[in-house]
């Protein structure tokens, strides 16, 4: 088929199914690191604005392979060997985090600081407030931006070519050097990214209108 | 201190400033329990910078303020007890649009007071027919007028059983007729004995409804009187105020 043989295709899906693994692990550690950062860049106390935005500008500042350099190669000087996954996963975890907190930062402010006050008036405590009140609120925001990142996270994966991560990119990489055909090679793969990312584009584009609409 | 007499809000020369403008300049004002207090001036008289002190929305820098026993002068007042006895409600609703008409009534009670689902669902009912809404309960704000959302945030104020209602210049957003529903709900409170200060622009209402008119001008209470002294204005501040209103 297209000059390769089952195999080769199946070895190319099998990154894919990796591809898919750590922009999962991209997602859920970027939620973990990104959640609080969103809280503490929004926080009353200066200290932790300083400290949070300090932080997001560094990451945002850095280009994702330099990270993964950094995590991968840094965590080998501490003598520890890690699986390439890992330290994928954790420089993604960075990488996301630092953006969807900032993402959300801006979904927490657009909700009017007049439900603060009215959530106040009513006698909730501080957490209440945040918690039945402005996160709800907020999220419902945050859902077609978050999803639309989540694009970015699947696609920024393939960085992770630079620490010999074996996801999609990677298995294309393999099977071109031992066929020569970059052309249908990477074809396969760049079809397998947008399978991936098509659907998760369209669902933040519909999202994005219902919200709109209400 | 004899406790039947003693008023429920008392303001003594109270000041309050933003930066360096002073917008209240010595506030004398006392609201009896049970009592109805209007306040009505322009825009910028301090109206509703006072109103927002009674329940420490905002804080002042010099004077006096006590409230259902708070001292609000205090450096370590606890506004969240405060809030427990003086309820507010804002020119712009402010309903929380993500909860139904009865889950926004209901908040406060079970998260505050630790009410049961079952108690604050009657609690919703009693106080959403009080306001004439017993059949929105699972309705959410957006699907309601201006008007019906304006009397939910009333219920959600009352739900708490305040002591003392606060009003801040509640029907202003809203056409006339919506505007007819909102103070026929403000009067039933009053008919039924809560104590409440409004900031208005309904003079007609004000003077109905109001045990005490108080007229600020400038940051100061310019004239005070009950709901007839609209109609004989002393001071020709309010005399031109009024000139047009009645």
């Amino acid at each position: 088929m297209l000059g390769l043989t089952v195999q080769q295709i199946a070895y190319i899906f099998q990154g894919a199914g990796w591809t898919i693994v750590l922009s999962l692990l991209g997602f859920v550690g970027g939620t973990i690191f990104g959640l609080p950062l969103a809280l503490a860049r929004s926080a009353r106390a200066r200290w932790l604005r300083v400290i949070s935005s300090g932080l997001v500008q560094f990451i945002q500042g850095v280009p994702l392979p330099v990270i993964m350099f950094v995590v991968y190669f840094g965590i080998s000087i501490g003598g520890f060997e890690v699986p390439a996954l890992v330290a994928a996963g954790l420089a993604m975890t960075l990488y996301a985090g630092a953006y969807l907190g900032e993402i959300w930062k801006g979904c927490i402010q657009a909700v009017p600081k007049t439900q603060w006050e009215a959530a106040e008036c009513l006698a909730l405590t501080k957490p209440q407030r945040f918690v039945h009140v402005i996160l709800p609120q907020a999220l419902r925001i945050a859902i077609p931006p978050t999803v639309g990142f989540l694009v970015q996270i699947v696609k920024n994966t393939s960085y992770a070519v630079v620490i010999n991560f074996f996801d999609l990119t990677y298995s294309a990489k393999v099977i071109n050097n031992s066929t020569f055909k970059p052309f249908t090679v990477f074809t396969i793969a760049a079809l397998i990214y947008f399978a991936i990312c098509f659907p998760m584009s369209v669902m933040a584009r519909r999202f994005e209108r219902k919200l709109h609409r209400n | 201190m004899s406790g039947a007499t003693h008023p429920m809000v008392r303001f003594h020369n109270l000041h309050k400033s933003y930066g360096r403008v002073e917008v209240l300049k010595g506030i004398d004002l006392e609201v009896a329990p049970g009592q109805v207090v209007a306040l009505i001036g322009r825009s910028g008289s301090g109206k509703s910078t006072a109103l927002r002190c009674v329940n420490g929305l905002e804080r002042f820098q010099a004077g006096e303020l006590h409230v259902c026993g708070h001292d609000l002068a205090a450096e370590k007042v606890d506004l969240r007890k405060l809030r427990q006895d003086v309820g507010i409600v804002f020119q712009s609703y402010n309903l929380f649009p993500h909860l139904t008409v009865e889950q926004n009534v209901t908040l406060a009670p079970r998260k505050v007071k630790g009410v049961g689902s079952a108690e604050a669902r009657e609690l919703a009912r009693e106080v959403l027919a009080q306001v004439g809404l017993s059949d929105k309960v699972q309705s959410y704000p957006e699907e309601l007028s201006g008007g019906q959302q304006q009397r939910v945030a009333i219920a959600r104020s009352l739900a708490m059983h305040p002591r003392l209602m606060l009003f801040d210049e509640v029907t202003s957003a809203l056409d006339p007729e919506l505007t007819g529903e909102v103070l026929r709900a403000i009067e039933r409170l009053a008919s039924n004995g809560m104590t409440m200060m409004l900031v208005t622009h309904e003079m007609a209402f004000a003077r109905s409804v109001a045990d005490q008119v108080v007229f600020m001008h400038q940051g100061r209470v310019w004239e005070t009187g009950p709901g007839d002294m609209l109609l004989d204005p002393q001071t020709a501040e309010l005399r031109q105020f009024v000139g047009n209103g009645l």
